[in-house]
């Protein structure tokens, strides 16, 4: 039973956590025209002159909220705000003329999504 | 910056107030002191050698009617004072409204038999910021005129409407969070009082409907053709929003 509990977790425990790559998920969060991130958000380590002032800064982001959550804020921000200006990194439709380039796509992909997470859950 | 400059400063923000009383405020108020400096200094302002060839064409004849605009309204000074600072207008011929720069255009095809030029040409920037100059300072006044309200009541709906993967509103940026960075930019109030206008960024005078255009391919949204009435709705929206407000025209921006 105890080893069932244990291998249970060791399942469950990184599916939460979504299973991504925090290094590319860092990439993704700093790049400028790919997540967009720093457009509204101050993040660690970066010059503060470039980055926004929209969002809060998400330093310790990952020990304030739970990698749940965080998916979570990516992915439905309306949710926890329904007049939020964070877009809604998987939504690709209900959207007002998006760029040809960009229609019918979600801003970021489930995968970079899941890469992004690993990343902010790092930040404590 | 030495006291003398400074107290030159002060006096040219005396000349040309840019905050108003209600809390609006130019864009030049979210500048650095050199870019105002810039804007100020028309020795400095690189705007001005467009401003330079406006008066060259003012004066030159165009079309197979070989007129100048100066043959029909001799001296812009006179003559084009306080116009920039009623536009866009109606016009009766069209049956439709115009901006400055379709002003200017209609000119060319109605009384000079001279083609109309794109939106970006360099002339007709450079004869809207000549144009626009000799209203410097005066109060932008759109027009009291109920055959515009259609027009400013679309460019109302789209400044209120979330566009592209963004989905971000006019509004969400320039109602809510002026003053705020968007990256390394300081949002400004996006007040339209300077234009055409030389931006850092191009290093070249804009029309602004080009300015526009950065904000809604910055959403990631399509924009509208060049000839479409929403840039005409927004321009008419913003000129009722920054009535009262001096014209700048030609500013500087980043
Ligand atoms: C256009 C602005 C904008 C962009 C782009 C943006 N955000 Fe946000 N974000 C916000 C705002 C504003 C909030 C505050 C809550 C709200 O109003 O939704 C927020 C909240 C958050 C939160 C919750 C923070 C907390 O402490 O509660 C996280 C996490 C977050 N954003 C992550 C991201 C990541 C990661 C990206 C890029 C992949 C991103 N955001 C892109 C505007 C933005
Ligand atoms: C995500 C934020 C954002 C949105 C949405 C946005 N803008 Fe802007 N806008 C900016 C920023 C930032 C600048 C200044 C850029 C700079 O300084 O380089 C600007 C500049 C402007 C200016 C120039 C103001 C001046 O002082 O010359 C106007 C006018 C303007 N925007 C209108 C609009 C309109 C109309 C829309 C909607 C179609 C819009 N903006 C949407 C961020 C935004
Ligand atoms: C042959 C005469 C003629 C020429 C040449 C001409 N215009 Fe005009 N312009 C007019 C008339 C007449 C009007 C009044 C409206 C109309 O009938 O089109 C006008 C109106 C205008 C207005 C609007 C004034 C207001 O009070 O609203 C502007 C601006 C203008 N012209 C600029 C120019 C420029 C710039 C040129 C040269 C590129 C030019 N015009 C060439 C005859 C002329």
């Amino acid at each position: 039973m105890h080893l069932a509990l244990l291998a249970l977790a060791a399942t469950a425990a990184p599916a939460a956590l979504a299973q991504g790559d925090a290094a590319r998920g860092e990439a993704i969060a700093l790049h400028r025209s790919q997540g967009l991130c720093v457009l509204c958000h101050a993040m660690p380590g970066q010059n503060p002159a470039l980055q926004g002032t929209i969002g809060p800064p998400l330093a310790g982001v990952g020990s304030r909220l739970d990698a749940a959550t965080l998916r979570q804020r990516l992915v439905a921000p309306e949710q926890f705000n329904p007049e939020t200006v964070m877009p809604a990194y998987g939504r690709s439709t209900g959207l007002q003329q998006v760029a040809a380039a960009q229609r019918g796509k979600p801003l970021l992909t489930d995968a970079q999504i899941d890469d992004v997470v690993a990343w902010l859950a790092t930040l404590r | 910056m030495n006291r003398r400059s400074a107290a030159l400063l002060a006096l040219a923000m005396l000349a040309l107030p840019a905050t108003a009383d209600d809390g609006r405020r130019s864009g030049l108020t979210f500048m650095g002191p050199a870019l105002q400096a810039l804007q100020r200094d028309d020795g400095q302002n690189p705007a001005m050698l467009w401003v330079q060839d406006g008066e060259q064409l003012w004066r030159s004849p165009a079309g197979t009617s070989g007129k100048r605009c100066a043959d029909c309204h001799g001296d812009a000074s006179r003559s084009m004072a306080g116009v920039a600072a009623r536009y866009p207008a109606w016009d009766a011929a069209s049956g439709g409204a115009l901006n400055l720069a379709g002003r200017i255009n209609a000119c060319r095809s109605r009384h000079q038999q001279a083609a109309a030029l794109p939106v970006e040409h360099a002339d007709l920037l450079a004869l809207s910021a000549y144009v626009g100059l000799q209203s410097r300072g005066q109060p932008l006044a759109p027009p009291d005129d109920a055959r515009l309200a259609p027009l400013r009541q679309q460019g109302q709906l789209l400044w209120q409407q979330r566009l592209g993967q963004l989905n971000l509103a006019c509004l969400h940026c320039h109602d809510q969070r002026a003053g705020q960075r968007l990256g390394g930019a300081v949002i400004p109030q996006g007040h339209a009082t300077g234009y055409p206008s030389y931006r850092l960024e191009w290093q070249a005078l804009g029309s602004l409907q080009r300015r526009l255009r950065g904000c809604v391919v910055g959403v990631r949204a399509e924009p509208w053709a060049a000839d479409a009435p929403a840039w005409l709705a927004l321009e008419a929206h913003l000129a009722q929003r920054a009535a009262g407000m001096p014209v700048e025209t030609p500013a500087v921006r980043p």
